[in-house]
């Protein structure tokens, strides 16, 4: 029996269980309700729950180790000279033993690994009938347990809200546990990292070449991960994406709030929200096709030098994907500044604009920021349009016509292919990834603490 | 001077306002068109980015047919005459595509020329002409007219893209390769179709070859495990946290960690799911599978949040006067309160689908970009998904690819419009005011 199978038999013998147990509870109750402490259904779902929670735990911890199990086996199985072997070499034959398996290269695998994979299918049959024996056994073992526990004082229904309960609390800190796995993954892999490429050349070199030679004596064998050309390529490219999206969408979220008629905020707002729904791909490949050579070309009349992939155009939409993302921030704080003191500002005679520059922006002040910040991370942040549209080279310059890199371009570009896990090229990847993690939750911490310190309570 | 300065000083205040008005009241114009501009420049941006992509993607949906009389030698197709399925389906039908272009033009001789006259059908056109045979077995002996995908090159110029007028050196079709390409024209042997091919195919090297469909099941697989995974899940925290949790340093833990996520950058997510999904649980690499698991941690936060605010949404006296007829604290939430809530609930989910949907640098860690050519039949199989195909084809040089991805743009807009579209409905139609 397969594991979906299995699984599907288990939902089937839930619904039986469940069948039961509200049977047995009338059973119990000779058949009037009010002798029962819970609704029959509760009993129900108690006898359901005993039957499936145990056999599904059983099922999860079965397909943990599985893997490891029938590998170690197989491995056991197979002829001494290719068993002593460093453990490279024997994850190498597993994965060609899988490869048969799976039919994907039965020609060119020798006997030895033809029997390998024999003996492989063998072992996961049998473990995929264990399984399904042991599993259908403890389901209906609990299942009958719970059955023969069921009387009419039996207090189900605080049983399966203690369990719905303990549901809940679980899916709730999963939030917790997806922090604790980011930390950990970059971190760990940091770690390794840092014991090949000291921390200070990394954050403080200006040299980055993480190209890794095939040969020892080839040229530029050891690459350098000196960083600070990324850092400062993805501060130009975020500086310029902001120098856009803060004044436009400061100025329309004014305009929408302030001046606009419900007519026109009720067109004009969706319309700059649609900015924000639009898929950073689409963006990044806008940015490579039209805007970049558009910049070229007008800096190239200009008489300005500009390369084909440059951080004003990655910049430039990159700003345009923002703009929704400041005005709806915006928007929010000037529409909760109170009425009564643009009230008290017209009545001192200061024209709408004047009211707006001097009394409503300055009180919506903190939440604003807070906002830009926002911003500020999402663009350190973002990925597709820097790789499609910023290019490689990891050029120190605070030039915008020129193609500069971003710690997000280069995590891809190390990341994206086949690669070994314990090269400092993959390794450099996390270790971006830590500082992206870092610098972003430093802003957004930052961020929340003026929102909730600064802002001004009205009542 | 004194007797000048002594005559200004009685000034009412009323002069010196009404002298600044004018100043003011243009101040107050220029800012109002500040602020017009503003959201003209968006609304600009906008258009801008749907028109060029639309302008460059709507001939992707249509293709350029070639219409050639093959005459299907059974020496070629069925050479030992049994007319077996294995015979007909492995004959060479790419001579029978080559003989039929010598035949049209029969002055072409030379290699070189005999090589760039081929490149007028699709390199996949023998596929055409295979599944005719195969579906029509009868035709072996005879000749018919069957109608093959043009190669890219006849492709781009029928579409406007290769300016004739350019000198021979500086464009890729030379003039004897245009004047076949007139001569077929001529003969009516060129016509533009509806691509079906882009909608039932999956990736190729050659544009005119490739399509969206394994793309668009991939997208569909993995915005499923998504949704089945991230749905339940956070509804459940949400309801946690907005009815039953303590107000306590722990569940204040949880909230900062929700808010938190909300912010983190993508990729992060990315790194999380190869570190942890695929070299410590070993889930296949490039599946559904483990691309709806990252996605799924990803618009996690998002539901809750939207859940959460539908939740608070709900009055208190719904609460109480459950209560008050004697539900338990999880009968009220359950059979009161969280179906009052469902369509916010619903709400957020779509649109938290949608982002995923869009989504595409997480998946770039997690192998989602490999060249996958075969249509994924479930979530374990290798597959890629709609905006990391988008991101292929970007990155591919051939003219033919770029109205492609601007094709699979559009197809992908239209499924966020449609998904954003139901969650407008859907608040506007169970709106309550209480």
């Amino acid at each position: 029996m397969t594991k979906s199978t299995l699984l599907f038999v288990l939902v089937l013998l839930c619904l039986v269980a469940y069948r039961f147990g509200c049977h047995r509870s009338m059973q119990v109750a000779s058949g009037r309700i009010k002798n029962l402490h819970s609704l029959p259904g509760y009993y129900g779902f108690f006898v359901a729950l005993w039957c499936g929670v145990p056999a599904v735990i059983l099922l999860l911890c079965w397909l943990m180790f599985e893997g490891a199990v029938i590998n170690h086996l197989v491995i056991a199985s197979l002829p001494d000279e290719l068993r002593n072997q460093p453990p490279e070499q024997l994850g190498l034959i597993i994965n060609d033993v899988r490869n048969v398996v799976g039919g994907r290269e039965t020609s060119t695998a020798s006997p030895a690994i033809q029997q390998a994979a024999t003996e492989y299918l063998r072992l996961r049959s049998l473990s995929d009938a264990l399984l399904a024996a042991l599993a259908l056994s403890v389901a209906v073992i609990g299942g009958l347990i719970a059955g023969w526990r069921i009387q009419p004082l039996l207090r189900a229904r605080n049983k399966v809200e203690g369990a719905s309960m303990l549901f809940l609390i679980a899916c709730s800190l999963v939030a917790i546990f997806t922090t604790v796995g980011i930390v950990f993954s970059v971190l760990f892999e940091s770690i390794r990292f840092f014991q090949l490429v000291p921390i200070t050349e990394f954050l403080f070199g200006t040299e980055w070449s993480p190209q890794m030679a095939i040969r020892a004596d080839q040229v530029g064998s050891s690459g350098a991960f000196g960083a600070v050309p990324l850092f400062t390529g993805t501060l130009l490219i975020s500086a310029i994406a902001m120098a856009v999206a803060v004044p436009i969408g400061l100025l329309s979220a004014i305009y929408l709030a302030e001046y606009a008629t419900p007519r026109v905020r009720a067109i004009g707002k969706p319309l700059l929200e649609i900015l924000a729904g639009v898929p950073t791909v689409v963006y990044g490949f806008f940015a490579a096709l039209t805007v970049a050579p558009f910049v070229r070309d007008a800096a190239q009349a200009l008489g300005l030098q500009a390369s084909s992939e440059s951080a004003l155009a990655a910049g430039l939409v990159m700003g345009v994907m923002i703009i929704p993302f400041v005005s709806s921030l915006s928007d929010d704080f000037i529409n909760a500044v109170p009425q009564s003191l643009r009230d008290g500002a017209y009545a001192l005679g200061a024209t709408q604009s004047e009211t707006i520059r001097n009394v409503v922006i300055p009180a919506a002040l903190p939440g604003i920021v807070g906002g830009i910040l926002l911003a500020v991370s999402r663009a350190i942040g973002e990925t597709m349009i820097v790789v499609m549209a910023a290019g490689l080279a990891a050029n120190l310059t605070v030039n915008p016509l020129q193609a500069v890199t971003t710690v997000t371009t280069q995590i891809v570009t190390l990341l994206v292919g086949d690669q070994e896990f314990d090269s400092p090229k993959t390794l450099a990847a996390f270790a971006l990834g830590l500082v992206l993690f870092l610098a972003t939750l430093a802003l957004n911490i930052i961020a929340m603490h003026i929102v909730r310190k600064y802002r001004e309570q009205y009542e | 001077m004194n007797n000048e300065a002594t005559q200004v000083l009685p000034r009412r205040t009323a002069d010196v306002v009404s002298a600044s008005l004018r100043r003011r009241h243009a101040a107050e114009r220029r800012f109002r068109l500040y602020g017009l501009i503003s959201i003209g420049a968006g609304i600009l941006m906008l258009i801008i980015l749907l028109v060029s992509i639309f302008g460059k993607g709507y001939r992707a949906f249509s293709q350029t047919y070639v219409g050639l009389d093959v005459h299907f030698d059974p020496a070629v197709v069925d050479p030992d005459g049994r007319r077996s399925q294995d015979a007909l389906a492995t004959a060479d039908y790419d001579a029978l595509l080559k003989r039929s272009l010598g035949e049209l033009f029969p002055e072409v001789t030379e290699r070189q020329d005999k090589r760039a006259l081929h490149r007028l059908v699709s390199a996949g056109a023998s596929y055409t002409v295979r599944d005719e045979v195969l579906a029509h077995p009868e035709l072996v002996g005879g000749a018919s007219r069957i109608w093959v995908a043009a190669g890219p090159d006849v492709d781009m110029l029928e579409k406007g893209y290769v300016d004739r007028d350019a000198a021979e050196a500086e464009r890729r079709m030379k003039d004897r390769e245009l004047a076949w390409v007139d001569k077929l024209k001529a003969e009516g042997r060129l016509e533009r179709r509806f691509n079906v091919k882009f909608f039932t195919a999956g990736d190729s090297r050659d544009p005119e070859q490739a399509g969206i469909w394994g793309a668009l099941m991939g997208s569909l697989y993995t915005v499923l495990v998504t949704l089945v995974l991230s749905l339940p899940i956070g509804v459940a925290a949400a309801i946690y946290l907005e009815e039953f949790a303590p107000r306590n340093h722990w569940v204040d833990f949880i909230e900062v960690n929700i808010n938190n996520l909300a912010a983190v950058p993508s990729i992060v997510f990315g790194l999380l799911g190869l570190a942890v999904f695929i070299n410590f649980f070993g889930v296949p690499r490039s599946s559904p599978l483990v691309g709806g698991l990252v996605l799924t941690l990803m618009t996690l936060p998002v539901i809750i949040i939207a859940a959460r605010s539908a939740l608070k949404a709900v009055p208190p006296s719904i609460r109480e006067a459950a209560m008050g007829v004697g539900a338990s604290p999880m009968q009220t939430v359950f059979h009161h309160v969280v179906p009052l809530a469902m369509p916010g609930m619903l709400t957020g989910a779509i649109i938290g689908m949608s982002r995923a949907l869009g989504e595409s640098a997480p998946l770039l860690m997690i192998g989602m970009v490999a060249f996958i050519v075969d249509i994924p039949h479930s979530v374990f199989d290798p597959a890629t998904v709609l905006p990391v195909q988008i991101y292929l084809w970007a990155d591919s040089p051939e003219r033919g690819f770029v109205e492609r991805t601007s094709a699979a743009i559009l197809v992908l807009l239209a499924f966020l419009i449609l998904m954003n579209g139901t969650a407008v409905y859907l608040r506007r139609r169970f709106e309550r005011r209480w």
